[in-house]
């Protein structure tokens, strides 16, 4: 039902000047690539390397924004319960759970796709016995997960990655199917059945594109929700290693001091958490839209 | 699947060590291993865990020296009530909401819904649980911080959904479990009335003449119920294994605490017969899943009966 | 997303009159919870502070551990090996039943032997018999001299002869068999949720003060905290030493405090040629520097107790040089605090061969001390910047303590540096000497928790000698002596000892207990 646009362009100049034409979702793109271009480049900009403990010391704990640390600089968000800047431990958690995040999220996401779409299409005993191992995965906490992969493996953040996919690729794999099966029964894929064309390219060429839509819902629901387990995690103990600390780590931390009078440390972890995770989801929101045949304009 | 945990929980550590006090020397410390029958190899031990397994016996907790499934059934009302009411919650919330935001998606009332859904999964739960008691506990002073209020009977059911108290005390921790879930609820629903609203039998339905009402309330939210049947089948489950946090940081005193608090301590026989209870529910719950999906699509149910 | 403005009112402290509780009635919010309400099933301090509501001991400790009469009104050695108890006269259980020695032999049969129990009373009871010689009178004998016996006694519950003795811990669960002495009786436990009492009229000491008593566990800090300030609860415990600065300035709110018998301290690898987590600055393997007495001084040195005490435990903590706080029984009157002394430290180093350092990692459990993780890590900071580039690794404390006494290969304990508490249960020098500081023993039970498998035999002959010395004079200062010796070749390094806080709603106050224990009784009015 699509309606060719009256201007010549190419398919990506419209998916571009598409996704631009949202104020909300450009301010939120412009935001991810700030974060992202701070987070990267964060060894170069930040006063204090906060993971090298020769740098940090007790005696800067606890002091309020825009307090000088004892090296010097000036700490503008203050510092946190152990003399970490906060603002350098902001930049350097940040490359942390973005890492973590979005390496978790592709993987799971890849996973859940392959596994989603073969049980929907292949149907039968396969699907069943699919789904099952999906329903088992996902009766598994993922606390319990993390906890057994870091009595075996140590705390570190391969073995979050590790985790959170586990504990992710279900979702997909589930939406996937459940959408890919109501694909599967409408009239275009039987016709392109008879037509003879191959199962691989029937099912990433026609079915897939047509389940993009909830799949980049639940993508960036999972991924927000990867960034926010892996600080869940941290919170009950046993995510990230306490010495290099993750943005979920910190406001774990932060989360003490609350009720505490100190502001700044449970306030701005979460407020750099809060913006990494509202502009991925913008984003996000936007592609969506985009890219969904049906919603063409 | 046991198997995993069991050697697992195995691997990790061995409770003994946490459990003695720290004034026992080693002959207590083996007693008290022998006494938990950890001595054993842990294949004999696997062994005796399936034999009591048949018999529905699924051992002992370490810590409470009670039945490990007693144990949980007594906890389970408590986090059954508070998953229940965070459900009706993110469907009485979301769905509404989600719906008005996809039919009139430039509106400014639905930009802000939008942008309070993606706030509302933005944040972890236990940052927002904390928000949440210190702003409507501690400062307004409206409802009561933490804990399980006083419960009643009806129809058999002990809850405490039956009393103002207990309802009191439910209010801010569902509230708290439902967030994530409205959110989702909300986008889904959106996106599937964005869609839906764009389909044939939609517009046919509208060139029929069908008051707004009719074609949304009865032909739009059968299709777009699909999607959001199937994601809160499985967000049922997760809302009850993963209220750990919420439990955690409200007190309350049900399951999620307790496997967090078993895992933690290693308790094992505790988190195996967690695990085995949520397995059966969440085999269960798909199965209603699969029912449900295929009364409101008939298509999935023809295509099943046409192989 | 909370901006300054919204906090800083409430931390003002806004307290709801209206659900505020009478008078006559307590709630507590506890930073733990109790597994049982059998007291002998588990040896743990949250049980046995709600058996202490509950039931009598034959010996009380009062809150700094002193020992004062229960069921017994008196007691004495008769001969070398035997110790007599007199019973007190005229003490009914709450189900109306009396008082008697039958309670008493019963009683210490039990303690040591629950089914299932994850840390029985044995280790208390071991070598014990005891007799009754009339209705009131009591003998404990054992083979050799005990000293130390009123102290073992008095950490057992006194359970009935008619209704406790035979019960199970489900019983006790269920309050069929949870009948005793105490001040309170149970009214109704909901285990994670609450246990409930009501004062016991027929109490045989003075009133008790509370007509109801409800324990809550609120594991949580911060949630425990906004109870209180939401006046949910009168009265929580484990203060988060976070909170505490502004807890201390709002007005609703009177902080109770008191040093406990624990302990914070550092073991150090004396024992192996090469220790797993000590690594040339090369990486490389290196002969363990831990052995070499200077370089465990020089560490001792590196360490800022004032800045941990000040900056990590907000001032309430005190810094330590010894195994138990002043006061105690057997703590010496010689030892000080390690001063912060970096060059020193230095010099000690270069003297044992290591001008550079060598590389280090500490650990740590993140769920057992106050503020147990930032303690690991600031710890590190200060050898890093001292020279011993450190590493840290803490974890949750069921994956810690077995790695931590015995998780090497060879069953051996696995780290090179590890944090660790120790709090004196019974209330006096011999118990952190016996199993920190002695020669690890299996056969004997000594040195279970010798995680640095310290060895010194002029050390291990004080302690023998002390845990055999029945006249008390003679006694402590053995066990001084030993803790002199054992302190200067750097055993372990001692950092500081916890200070519990409780805090209450204005017009209450709590009598710290050394023992970290919460009781009803022990909330008075301001």
């Amino acid at each position: 039902m699509k309606t060719v646009s009256p201007k010549e362009e190419t398919p990506f100049g419209r998916f571009v000047s598409d996704f631009f034409a949202n104020k909300v979702a450009t301010f939120g793109f412009l935001l991810l690539i700030l974060i992202i271009v701070l987070a990267v480049l964060a060894p170069w900009i930040t006063p204090q390397n906060p993971y090298d403990l020769k740098q940090v010391t007790v005696m800067d704990s606890s002091m309020p924004p825009g307090s000088e640390a004892l090296a010097g600089y000036t700490m503008l968000i203050g510092s946190d319960g152990v003399g970490r800047d906060l603002f350098s431990g902001i930049l350097y958690g940040l490359r942390i759970s973005l890492t973590v995040g979005i390496m978790s999220g592709v993987i799971a996401m890849i996973l859940g796709i392959s596994v989603g779409l073969t049980a929907a299409y292949v149907g039968g005993r396969t699907d069943s016995l699919i789904m099952r191992l999906v329903d088992l995965q996902l009766s598994f906490p993922s606390a319990l997960i993390a906890l057994m992969l870091i009595a075996i493996l140590g705390k570190g953040v391969d073995n979050i990655i590790l985790a959170l996919v586990i504990v992710q690729w279900a979702y997909y794999a589930r939406t996937v199917r459940g959408t890919a099966i109501v694909e599967r029964g409408k009239e275009y894929v039987e016709a392109a059945a008879c037509l003879g064309l191959p199962h691989r390219r029937i099912l990433f060429r026609h079915i897939l594109p047509n389940c993009i839509a909830p799949i980049i819902v639940v993508g960036t629901v999972q991924t927000a929700h990867a960034i926010g387990l892996e600080a869940t995690l941290s919170f009950l103990g046993i995510g990230l290693p306490q010495s290099e600390p993750s943005l979920g780590v910190l406001i774990a931390n932060g989360s003490q001091y609350l009720l505490s009078g100190k502001y700044w440390i449970s306030v701005f972890p979460g407020v750099a958490l809060l913006l990494t995770v509202v502009s991925i989801n913008l984003v996000g929101d936007q592609l969506r839209d985009v890219l969904n045949p049906r919603l063409q304009k | 699947m046991s198997v995993l945990v069991f050697f697992g929980l195995n691997i990790i550590g061995d409770p003994v060590y946490m459990l003695v006090s720290p004034d026992a020397d080693q002959e207590d410390i083996d007693r008290v291993i022998r006494n938990l029958g950890l001595d054993r190899p842990i294949l004999e031990q696997y062994v005796l865990f399936v034999k009591g397994a048949l018999q529905g016996d699924l051992g002992n907790s370490f810590i409470f020296g009670e039945s490990a499934l007693g144990l949980i059934s007594r906890h389970m009302g408590a986090t059954l009530e508070l998953a229940f009411t965070a459900l009706f919650l993110a469907i009485a919330i979301g769905i509404p909401l989600g719906l008005y935001a996809g039919l009139y998606p430039n509106r400014m009332s639905s930009r802000v819904i939008m942008t309070s859904s993606i706030l509302g999964f933005s944040l972890p739960t236990f940052w927002v649980g904390l928000m949440m008691i210190l702003i409507f506990s501690v400062q307004l002073g409206w409802l009561p911080s933490t804990g399980r209020g006083d419960t009643a009977t009806f129809l058999g059911i002990t809850s405490s959904i039956f009393t103002l108290n207990g309802l009191s005390h439910l209010i801010l921790p569902a509230a708290n479990l439902a967030l994530l879930k409205v959110s989702l609820v909300i986008r889904l629903t959106r996106a599937g009335t964005r869609e839906g609203m764009q389909q044939d039998y939609i517009k046919f339905a509208r060139a029929k003449g069908l008051s707004t009402t009719r074609v949304v309330g009865v032909h739009l939210l059968k299709n777009i119920l699909i999607p959001i049947v199937t994601v809160l089948g499985l967000e049922f489950g997760s809302l009850i294994a993963f209220s750990v946090v919420t439990e955690t940081i409200f007190a309350w005193p049900g399951m999620g605490r307790l496997l967090i608090e078993s895992i933690l301590q290693l308790d094992r026989p505790v988190v195996v017969a967690y695990l085995m209870i949520i397995v059966a529910l969440f085999v269960v719950i798909n199965l209603l899943v699969d029912v449900v999906y295929s009364i409101l699509d008939p298509r999935v149910r023809l295509k099943e009966q046409g192989k | 997303m909370p901006n300054v403005k919204l906090l800083t009112p409430l931390i003002a402290g806004i307290v709801t009159a209206a659900t505020m509780a009478t008078a006559q009635d307590l709630r507590l919010g506890m930073s733990s919870e109790a597994t049982s309400l059998d007291p002998y099933f588990h040896n743990l301090g949250p049980n046995n502070a709600i058996a202490r509501n509950i039931f009598d001991n034959l010996v009380l400790q009062n809150e700094v551990q002193s020992l004062t009469p229960g069921l017994a009104v008196s007691w004495a050695p008769i001969n070398e090996t035997t110790w007599e108890f007199k019973l007190r006269e005229g003490v009914t259980f709450q189900d109306g039943s009396a008082f008697n020695a039958d309670d008493v032999v019963c009683s210490f049969k039990r303690a040591p032997d629950v089914p299932n129990s994850p840390s029985s009373f044995g280790t208390y009871l071991k070598g014990k018999t005891v007799t009754k010689v009339d209705d009131f009178t009591v003998h404990f004998t054992t083979e050799g001299p005990y000293p130390t016996m009123v102290n073992d006694i008095s950490t057992i519950a006194i359970v009935s002869n008619e209704s406790g003795c035979d019960a199970t811990t489900k019983d006790y669960n269920h309050g069929d068999a949870a009948i005793g002495t105490g001040p309170y009786s149970l009214v109704e436990y909901v285990p994670g949720d609450r246990i409930v009492m009501k004062r016991n009229d027929n109490y045989w000491g003075p009133k008790p003060r509370w007509e109801t008593v409800t324990y809550k566990p609120i594991k949580s800090g911060p949630a425990r905290v906004a109870a209180l300030l939401a006046g949910d609860v009168d009265i929580i415990s484990g203060v988060p030493t976070v909170d505490i600065a502004h807890l201390r300035e709002n007005e609703t709110i009177t902080l109770s405090q008191g040093s406990s018998n624990r302990v914070i301290y550092l073991h150090l690898d004396q024992f192996r040629e090469k220790s797993p987590f000590v690594k040339g600055n090369d990486g490389g393997e290196i002969k363990n520097p831990l052995i070499d007495q200077r370089v465990r001084l020089a560490i001792s040195k590196m360490i800022n107790r004032e800045a941990i005490v000040e900056r990590v435990m907000e001032g309430v903590a005190t810094q330590a040089g010894q195994l138990l706080p002043e006061g105690f029984f057997g703590v010496s009157s010689k030892l000080e605090v390690m001063a912060y002394d970096p060059d020193g430290a230095k010099a000690l180093l270069a003297e044992a061969g290591y001008p550079d350092g060598f590389k280090l990692t500490i650990h740590g459990p993140n769920d057992r001390y106050i503020n147990d993780a930032k303690i690991a890590e600031v710890i590190a900071q200060m050898l890093s910047a001292n020279g011993i580039t450190t590493a840290v690794d803490t974890m949750p404390r069921s994956v810690y303590f077995k790695r931590a006494s015995a998780g090497s290969p060879e069953g051996l304990p696995e780290f090179s540096l590890v944090l660790v508490g120790w709090g004196a249960g019974s209330g006096e020098a011999s118990s952190p000497l016996k199993s920190l500081i002695r020669t690890y023993d299996k056969d004997r039970g000594f040195g279970a928790s010798n995680r640095g498998r310290y060895s010194n035999p002029e050390v291990d002959a004080l302690i023998d000698k002390a845990l055999v010395t029945n006249d008390d004079a003679a006694r402590e200062a053995l066990l001084a002596k030993a803790t002199e010796v054992a302190i200067g070749d750097v055993a372990i390094i001692p950092l500081h000892y916890q200070v519990n806080t409780w805090a209450a709603r204005k017009g209450l106050k709590y009598i710290a207990r050394s023992d970290e224990y919460t009781l009803a009784d022990g909330v008075v009015p301001e």
